[in-house]
This record gives C-alpha cells, structure tokens and sequence, in this order.
C-alpha cells in the first residue's frame, strides 16, 4: 500500500487525497443523476395524475379490438394489447432480418462491382450508390409503394403464374402448406441434415489441415441437407398438402399472401442500405494491400480462392464494425413502416394501441426499450462475429 | 422515426412540464393569442385555402373561441396535427384547444384526461367503394381490404361492424389521411371508410371523384367536437358557450350581418346573448360584448355550417342531425341566461 510510504507527519489532509476526491465526485456525479431520474419519474407521475391520464401496465390485458393485416402469430380481434404488441415485435424482426439479408448480398455485389474493371459496371454501381444513398429514405418508400400498387392490376384481373400464384395490388397470393400427419418427420430429418453437414464441413477442414487434400464440402452439404428430407418425404409419402387460393367476391380465400407493404418496404431498405454497404465493402476491399493478391498469386491460388481465401478475410477486419451501424439503421429505419401500413411495432402498438388507450409515456417507453435491446443485440452478435473474424496475432 | 420522436417529445414535454397550465384562460390572455389544433387538412372541416388562411367550420370554432376571449377573431394560431399526435399534444400543453374533427368517446373523455365541450359536427361513419365493384350494401364487403386511419373511432367501428356481420375484414392502416386516400385511388383497398363527411370532403382529391358512390349504411354515431384539457373548468366554460352562443345566435336569427341592428332589438333573449342586458360575459370571465364579437367576426352556426360544409359547398352535405332542434336536428343550445 502507498500510505506506508508517506511520513505519518507528512499527511496532507483527506480531502488533499487524489483518491478521496476521485471517489467523492463520482459519487457525487451518481447521485445528481439519480436524483434527476427520480425527480423526471415523480413529476411525470404527478402530472399524468393531476391530469387524470390513466396510467400502469394493466392495459396490456386489455381485449384490443381491432384487426391487423399481417400477423406471423395467431391474433384476432379478442387478442389482447400485449398479444397486438407481440405481432407487431415479430413484423418488425421480420421486416429487419430479411432487409438486412438482400442489404447484405445487394451490398456485396455492388461493391465488388464499383471495383471492377469493367468501365460500364463500376460506372453503373457508382450511379446506383450515388443515386439511392441521396435521396430521403421516406422517400423511395413511397416511390417503391406506389409505383408498385399502380402497376399491379386489381384482384379480378390478377397475374396469374402457374395457375396457382395470383399477383395484384393485394400482394403476391400463393398455396399454404398444409402438414399432414407424418410432417414432423420430414422436419426432423431436416434438422438432422443440418447438424450432420456441419459435422461433414468440420472434418473435411480438419483432413485439408492434415493431409491438404481439398472436399467439396458446400456441395456434399448442399445434397444432405435436400436430399435426407426429400428422401423422409418420400417414405412418408409427401405428408403435405396445400391450400390453393381462389377468387371469391373481392379477394382471395385459401392459401397465403405476402402484402405490398411489406415488399416495398424490403425492397427500399435493402436498396437504400445496400448503397451505403457496398461502399463499406469496397473501402474494406481496397483496404488490403495489392502485395497480398500478388503473393496469393505467386503462391498459385487461382482468383477466385485468392478473393474469397486471402482477400475477403482481411478485408472483414475492416468491413465489420460500419457494417454493423448499417444494420441497426436498417432495423431503426424500419419503423417508417408506418407511413405505408406495414404493422410494424410503431404503427400498430406505438399507433393504434397508443390512440386507444392513451398511455403514451408506458407505451413510447416499451417502444424505445424494444428497438433498443433489438440493437443491442445485433450490436452484440456482430461484435461477437468482429473479435471471430479479428486477425489472431501468432 | 419522426413521428415516434415528436410523441416522445410531447411525452417528455409531460415528463418535465411543471403544472402551471391549469389556468389556460390566464395563458392565452397573456400570450394574446389561442393555440388550436387541426387536421392536416380536411376541406370543410380545417384546411388552408389558396392564400394559406385556415378555413372550415373546426376553424370558425378557435376564431369564435378567439373572439370571445380576446375580442379578435384573427387572434389564432393553427398546428396541423395527425389522427396520431392529436391529443399527445394537448395533453402536453403544446395546443390550448383541439378543434380537429374528433369523436367524443368515454375513454378520450376520461383516461386521456380530456374533456369535450360540446358537438359541433353530428357525423356517422359511412363507406365509399368504386361504382364499377357493383355492390349496393355493406354487408356485402365479406374479405375487402379497407382502407384507413390510424389512432381513429373508425378503425374500431369497422372492426366490429366486420365482426357483428360474420365478415373477414383486412384492414390496411395509414398514418396520414393523405395517405389513406392515395392508396384507396391506387387501388390498394376496396373501400375506404371514415366519416361520411370526412367522405365527402376527400372525394374531392380523388383523381376520378364520380367514378366512386358512398353506399347507404351509416355504422356509427361519431358527433365531433371541440376537446380542452381535462380539470381546467373555466376554460371548458369558455369554449362550451361559445359553441351554444354560435348556435343561439342562429336560433334568434342573430347574423353577422344584422347583429349591429339586433342589439337594438326588444326581444331579452337576443338582448342578453349580445350583453345588452345581464352578466352573462362576467360570468364567464369574458368581456360583455363576447357574444357580439363571435357572431359579428365569424358568424352563427348556420352561416359557418353554410360557408364551408352545406350545399352550396363542393362538400355538398345536408343540415340533417346538424339542423337547429326546432327544425328537426340535434342542435341545441343551453339557456344563454
């Protein structure tokens, strides 16, 4: 300890003490905050009493009453308010998983392309970043929704593909699958699949790294994992049947449909963050030096193991941290769902639910609380992925 | 997100607001002017015209309002408001006074801490399709989309009218009106559903405004009308006879263009209303002339109803429920005595 190094009669007063007061403002900077806390809490709850504003969580037991057009759960109007909360978490995880996917791959390809050397594509990837990257977001939404809803025809002229998939401005109609007693093997095979061609792909690095010889490990995978449930659904005699949709008065009844609003909104996120991705993706690329691809080349490897094995990994190092911001504004941006009726969680909980019941201050908390653990845990998994992807120092 | 972020504004505004807006009399004489909330604009009811001055009879209401408190009718200022933010904003103090087309509920009334001074607008909700769908009823709408807005009576009642008929109902919820009616002409909906004078009014921004009928079912009662923070009594006084001054002046036949000559009149009841005789004005804590000023600047009931939703408008709606109570309606004023 240091105090034994100070002379007793050299003891400059406590408060003299670099550490005492290191401590006293800390706690003295906590309690302020605490304080602040307590002081917003109690005001809010005095005020929405003095003006006689209902508040508590008790509404979420509430019947809620009203319909919802696209639910990934069972919901009807008896539902609840949390049940109308639940549905609109999982439209928004939805909408957000798939944006982020066809971001991704959009992403990718777009940068790779602004790096060709081909002058037209590199030409026509720089005007597609250029373009999309300026121009509001709420903007191409309602470009992408409109444009499609005038283009398509009415149910009673649809677009018929294969006599079973109807497409008009409803959205995109098809057959429901219906399981049939021995389904549930079809899926566990499938599963199965999955596990056993991880274990494949595992020992066929562990024989490359032993004996160098190379297994086309994605294509025998790719086979076990359609093949073993194609096999479990020909033994069970394809316990599957559907449910072919049919005009009836206005509309569809029978099968299933992907709505417009959430199509338009995909396709102006994915487009939207995909500008933004490809750029990351090529500073990423142009981020590792050209030595790297002549050694790869000197070495033998052809292009496309250079790219995706010297390349690729070094550029993720640098590609990784911009492109996990990227996927929390998709999911963020994903709240302008309401603008176009897609029910998202702000439109039908943060929306309808907050109109009828009248609790803005729990109800814009549980909102901001959702979309804040949802970015957190895309911000944990990527970071998790980044330290995965980190180049171990030997 | 900009929308999450003004509700979070206003609830932050409730959050750190120190309770001085009890006395909102108070505030507007000493702002000298009256905050009114609107629609975004709904033609008839509140919407800008080609010069940018806010018309309509929701309007006509805050320039009553205005008139009656601080002798000038000019003395408003107007925010757009959504179906949404309507009433976070009032709550939070952002508007002394919402005159937005609103339906008078219990629970707006009592949870929303809210309180309604009376019905301007007695409206039902009704249905518009396309000619060419061929339907003559409602209660033929088994498994139509309709389109409609959010945070409003409307996307309630159609929900249990869909449920009390046995009929499959998807409903397509936008945040806006403009939106609303955009994606019923893009053909996004069968039926687009509001109040029938909401009906009317937004026919008119239909590319095609004949190609579309209203059918005859009428699915609720939705009378509309002024809203003020609930607990603020003297202010609810203050809009709730403006409104019944407005309707008794058309009743005594009082109009902006003869009120001059009607101060002179014998009858006591005219004499009172224009605060020839009495305290009425005191008693509300307005100056005596309060009446003579609503109807001098801005006109009875009847002439407001006239100007902006009657007949002769392209709204083109009939007095109906809306006539005096001696002629039928359910207008009524309280004794102004």
């Amino acid at each position: 300890m240091a105090v034994d190094q100070v002379a007793p009669a050299a003891r400059p007063p406590f408060f003299y003490d670099p550490r005492v007061r290191a401590i006293f403002f800390q706690v003295l900077v906590l309690a302020l905050v605490i304080l602040g806390g307590a002081y917003l809490v109690n005001n809010t709850l005095a005020n929405l009493a003095r003006q006689g504003i209902a508040s508590g969580f008790g509404f979420l037991d509430t019947t809620a009453g009203f319909g919802i057009s696209m639910s990934l759960v069972e919901y009807s109007e008896e539902s609840t308010y949390g049940r109308v909360f639940l549905v609109g978490f999982l439209n928004t995880i939805l909408v957000s998983v798939v944006g982020v996917f066809f971001a991704t791959v959009l992403g990718f390809l777009i940068g790779v392309a602004r790096l060709s050397r081909n002058w037209v594509v590199s030409k026509m990837a720089n005007a597609y970043i250029e373009t999309l990257r300026n121009i509001p977001l709420l903007l191409q939404l309602f470009f992408w929704y409109f444009a499609v809803l005038r283009t398509l025809p009415s149910p009673r002229n649809s677009v018929e593909l294969f006599g079973s998939f109807f497409l008009n401005n409803r959205g995109l109609t098809s057959p429901s699958p219906i399981p049939e007693a021995g389904f549930s093997t079809v899926v566990i095979s499938f599963a199965v699949a999955i596990v056993a061609a991880f274990f494949v792909a595992r020992w066929a690095r562990k024989r490359q790294e032993a004996t160098g010889q190379q297994f086309p490990r994605f294509w025998a995978g790719l086979g076990i994992i359609i093949g073993l449930p194609l096999l479990a659904a020909i033994v069970t005699g394809f316990p599957l049947s559907w449910s072919v949709p049919e005009l009836r008065g206005f509309n569809f009844v029978n099968g299933m449909v992907l709505i417009p609003e959430f199509v338009a909104l995909v396709v102006a996120l994915s487009t939207y963050t995909a500008a933004f991705i490809a750029e990351i993706v090529r500073a990423g690329i142009t981020s590792v030096s050209h030595g790297q691809t002549e050694a790869a080349f000197a070495l033998g490897l052809r292009r496309s193991p250079t790219l995706r094995l010297v390349i690729i990994p070094q550029a993720l190092r640098v590609i990784i941290p911009p492109l996990t911001s990227q996927y929390l504004n998709l999911t963020k941006n994903s709240s302008l769902a309401a603008a176009i009726a897609y029910p998202d969680i702000v439109l039908v909980f943060a929306g309808t639910v907050l109109m009828q019941t009248g609790q803005a201050v729990e109800i814009i908390s549980i909102t901001m609380a959702t979309y804040l653990a949802l970015s957190l845990l895309i911000s944990g998994f990527m970071n998790w992925y980044n330290q995965k992807m980190a180049l171990v120092e030997r | 997100m900009k929308v999450l972020t003004s509700v979070f504004l206003a609830g932050a505004a409730i959050a750190v607001s120190t309770g001085a807006s009890a006395g909102t009399m108070e505030d507007v004489a000493g702002k000298g002017f009256i905050q009114c909330g609107v629609s975004q604009g709904l033609p008839g009811f509140s919407n800008p015209d080609e010069s940018g001055n806010w018309t309509g009879i929701d309007v006509d209401l805050c320039r009553a309002v205005a008139a009656a408190v601080l002798g000038d009718a000019s003395k408003v200022k107007f925010s757009p408001l959504s179906a949404k933010e309507r009433f976070t904003a009032l709550q939070s103090g952002e508007i002394d006074i919402l005159s937005r087309n609103t339906t008078w509920t219990l629970v707006r009334d009592t949870a929303l801490g809210l309180n309604f001074a009376g019905v301007n607008y007695y409206d039902g909700q009704g249905f518009m399709v396309r000619s060419d769908l061929g339907i003559k009823s409602a209660l033929e709408l088994d498994g139509a989309s309709a389109c409609v807005n959010i945070g409003t009576t409307t996307e309630l009642n159609l929900s249990d009218y869909f449920r009390t008929n046995n009929m499959k109902l998807n409903p397509v919820v936008f945040e806006k009106a403009d939106e609303v009616v955009a994606a019923y002409d893009a053909g996004r909906c069968d039926v687009y559903t509001t109040d029938q004078s909401g009906l009317a009014a937004q026919r008119q921004k239909l590319k095609d405004p004949g190609a579309h009928m209203l059918l005859p079912e009428i699915i609720s009662k939705e009378p509309l009308g002024p809203v003020v923070r609930h607990g603020d009594d003297k202010w609810l006084d203050v809009v709730k006879w403006t409104l019944y001054a407005m309707i008794e002046a058309e009743e005594l036949g009082v109009t902006s263009a003869n009120v001059d000559k009607m101060k002179g009149s014998d009858n006591p009841g005219i004499r009172r209303l224009l605060g020839v005789e009495g305290d009425g004005g005191k008693n509300l804590g307005v100056s005596g002339d309060w009446a003579y000023n609503i109807v001098k600047q801005v006109g009875n009931y009847g002439e407001s109803f006239d100007r902006y939703v009657g007949p002769k408008t392209p709204l083109a709606l009939e007095r109906g429920l809306n006539a005096l109570w001696s002629d039928g309606g359910l207008q009524y004023a309280m004794p102004v005595r």
